[in-house]
């Protein structure tokens, strides 16, 4: 691995965001990649990773925030004047140039600086195209740091996808770049293929010395190569960190789901040093708060599998899969699904004891674990909030209240209220939020925008079309992403509070 | 079996049809009869002859092709232009740019002819040459558009901007990395141009300064009158812009397939 300056940062982002019409692509992501580092972003499909990039190529020109190239602004420079090369997810090379032109093609548009001497021996500087036989060699360079020497004249479609990918990357580095930006370049390729690539893209790195900025969804190649992953969904930045980090101490739920195979079990911190989950205390080397909801990720690798009476938990087998290397192992232990990876293999129906030590529970912090809304009351003394119209008790917003045949409140006081239009805030838990199929069954619908497992059950966040309010809840229910759903809430389970003093009248 | 035999004479008579009156008037340009379907003399390329003789009809062959030419040159630039902008338009802009494009195409063309007529004398310009090329780039531009368009979808879009990536500066990424991967598209558009061109009476008659005359418009005259007598030698001229519009065509389609079959050998 290359040394880094701690301080030598050479791209920085500061804020930034990024619209497209109405929808937001990146939401203020700052970060900053250091001089000669292998960064990558990682992120499902349209988590923007790849605007991210293309910000910082110049295709794309931030809505709010600032790029800076070596502490200098770039946020507006036009993409042909920054000193960033890029190779691309297809490859996009010229069809109708062959090898030897479409790696020249940078080399031909290039001027530098080249100091004369005139008569009198003042020196002065021209700028100037270069010669013919210093683009010959900067391309014969080029080819040989690809493999691909004595390709020159062949033309573009006679190559495989893997030479071709090659040619991207020469035409690319040809030009000296600072910084070279890599779009998913191995998605197209076969899987032995691109493991090669990988390979020898981190040699590339090794032996040019400039920096990489690379996105791809899959997180076995961002922790193959990276120096620095930078986990993304949403348009938000997760967590930035070392692939070591990233996966040995994940932020939340989604990136331990995302990165690696993960059990990620709801637990309670019941002590110091002590988490409860599948109704057992462990000891954990994580200091939280007493009595905070946790989520706790155990990799499957750190299972592992004794006898029945020596093991922490006991569950029985329910599916073996071989994998090649290890058994994937499936086993219910009570309510909770838990995978282990083991070289050693067990028959379904086998009850098995498991132990998992203090240094493999990894503790987060759950990231919500209520719902909260802002709303008011109709005149039906109904409540109305995230996109949709729910039954609810009123008389707790008056201690000792109730509601008269009108539908006036009568407080505990015998004061007469019209609720209409008063601002109330909401808070719902997530086990008290019900799916239906039925859109009409419940108070508000939408898409299921994401789900997580979680041992035994599913943590599902419905997003409403209207203003893109999110309803986050625990079901034991599969639903699929995509889904379209209505959202049911019990009226005792919505909990009501007044948002202003108390209005009077 | 039958049904084969069928088909194949269903096609013959089809073929008959379309080229019958063609062929008949290939045949009798070897005569040089007055009248049509009278075969007088002996087989002559005598009015072949009189069309290279005759300076009038030299003149208006002339004429036909410079106007055919200009107006397809012009006609593919700004078609080409028209294109690219259409492509690379905001996707909400771009579906009715590209409809809006292609009305001329289904507009008749006798209201395209009488809205030019119209629009030029009001400005002081109907019957000269500018509202004639005008009328010709209206009729071919369309087409143009229609040719590129599809060269420009079938092109990985990631090349311009991987040009400017490299350096270039974006009319440098134009003519270097995009007008190279379309010119196919520009240069079919530039050949039904001229054919649109060639052969168009309608506009012309309408847009023609008074003493200009194409192939179309002179053929059209001395027609007119019922009678084909008075210059037997538009027989000869008629079969060669047959002959010619047939290999253009030939060029044409064989140059559209070989790309094509260039990559399905890949």
């Amino acid at each position: 691995m290359a040394e880094l300056k701690k301080d030598e940062k050479i791209i920085q982002l500061v804020n930034v965001t990024k619209a497209f019409d109405e929808t937001v692509a990146v939401e203020n992501v700052s970060f900053y990649v250091r001089k000669g580092e292998f960064i990558t972003f990682l992120g499902p499909s349209g988590c923007g990773k790849t605007t991210t990039l293309r910000m910082i190529a110049g295709f794309d020109i931030p809505t709010s925030g600032k790029i800076l190239l070596n502490g200098q602004d770039i946020t507006n420079l036009p993409p042909n004047k920054r000193p960033v090369n890029t190779v691309f997810q297809r490859y996009a090379l010229f069809p109708h140039l062959n090898i030897y032109d479409n790696i020249a093609f940078g080399l031909k548009l290039k001027k530098v600086p080249v100091t004369y001497m005139n008569d009198k021996g003042d020196k002065y500087v021209k700028m100037q195209k270069l010669t013919r036989r210093e683009i010959d060699e900067k391309v014969k360079n080029a080819l040989s740091v690809v493999d691909l020497e004595g390709f020159e004249k062949r033309s573009v479609s006679t190559l495989s996808g893997g030479q071709q990918q090659r040619v991207a990357i020469a035409r690319a580095i040809v030009n000296e770049p600072e910084i070279l930006l890599l779009d998913e370049p191995l998605g197209a390729l076969d899987l032995k293929m691109r493991k090669e690539m990988q390979i020898e893209l981190k040699e590339m790195h090794r032996k040019l010395g400039i920096t990489f900025i690379y996105v791809t969804h899959d997180q076995e190649e961002a922790l193959t190569m990276s120096d620095t992953i930078v986990v993304m969904k949403d348009g938000c930045i997760q967590q930035i960190g070392t692939p070591t980090d990233i996966y040995n101490e994940p932020a939340n739920a989604f990136v331990a789901d995302f990165i690696g195979d993960s059990n990620i079990f709801n637990g309670t911190i019941v002590g110091k040093f002590t988490v409860r989950f599948c109704n057992r205390n462990f000891k954990c080397v994580d200091d939280f708060e007493r009595n905070e909801k946790v989520d706790v990720v155990v990799r499957p690798e750190d299972i592992k599998m004794t006898d029945e009476a020596g093991g922490m938990l006991v569950g029985r087998v329910t599916s073996v899969v071989f994998k090649g290397v290890h058994y994937e192992i499936t086993a219910m232990v009570g309510r909770s699904e838990v995978v282990i990876q083991s070289t050693q293999s067990r028959n379904v129906g086998n009850i098995i004891g498991l132990i998992i030590e203090p240094d493999d529970i990894h503790i987060m912090k759950k990231e919500l674990t209520v719902n909260k809304y802002d709303g008011y009351i109709t005149k039906k003394n109904t409540v109305a909030f995230g996109d949709g119209e729910f039954e609810c008790d009123v008389t707790t917003l008056y201690p000792g209240s109730h509601l008269d045949e009108e539908g006036y409140l009568i407080t505990a006081t015998g004061e007469k209220l019209d609720l209409t239009d008063v601002d109330v805030s909401v808070e719902v838990g997530l086990q008290d939020i019900e799916l239906s199929d039925n859109a009409d069954e419940g108070g508000a619908r939408g898409h299921i925008v994401q789900l997580i497992y979680k041992g035994d059950h599913y943590q599902y966040i419905v997003r409403t079309e209207e203003n893109e309010e999110d309803f986050v809840l625990d079901s034991p229910d599969l639903w699929n992403e995509n889904d379209y759903v209505s959202v049911k809430i019990k009226p005792e389970n919505i909990r009501l509070a007044l948002k202003q003093e108390k209005q009077n009248g | 079996m039958v049904k084969k035999i069928l088909s194949v004479l269903l096609c013959a008579a089809v073929l008959v049809f379309i080229y019958a009156p063609i062929l008949l008037l290939v045949v009798y340009s070897f005569t040089t009869s007055n009248v049509i379907g009278k075969w007088e003399g002996n087989f002559s390329f005598e009015l072949y002859a009189q069309v290279f003789r005759s300076a009038e009809i030299m003149q208006i062959l002339f004429n036909t092709v410079w106007l055919a030419l200009a107006a397809a040159a012009l006609s593919t630039v700004l078609g080409t232009a028209g294109a690219i902008g259409i492509f690379y338009s905001r996707r909400r802009a771009a579906k009715p740019l590209q409809a809006a494009s292609q009305i001329p195409v289904i507009n008749a063309e006798i209201v395209t002819a009488i809205s030019l007529a119209l629009l030029f004398s009001a400005v002081f310009l109907y019957r000269t040459y500018l509202s004639l090329i005008v009328g010709h780039m209206v009729l071919c531009t369309p087409f143009v558009v229609l040719s590129v368009l599809p060269k420009l979808k079938q092109m990985d879009s990631n090349t311009y901007e991987a040009a400017l990536d490299l350096g270039a500066s974006p009319s440098q990424a134009l003519f270097k990395v995009v007008v190279p991967q379309i010119f196919s598209g520009i240069l079919s558009g530039f050949m039904l141009s001229i054919t649109l061109s060639l052969d168009d009476y309608i506009v012309t008659a309408f847009t023609k300064p008074p003493m200009f005359d194409t192939i179309s418009t002179y053929v059209y005259n001395a027609v007119k009158n019922g009678t084909n007598s008075s210059t037997p030698a538009l027989r000869a001229l008629s079969a060669l812009i047959f002959v010619v519009m047939i290999v253009i065509l030939l060029v044409v389609n064989l140059r559209a397939r070989k790309p094509s079959s260039k990559e399905a050998a890949k």
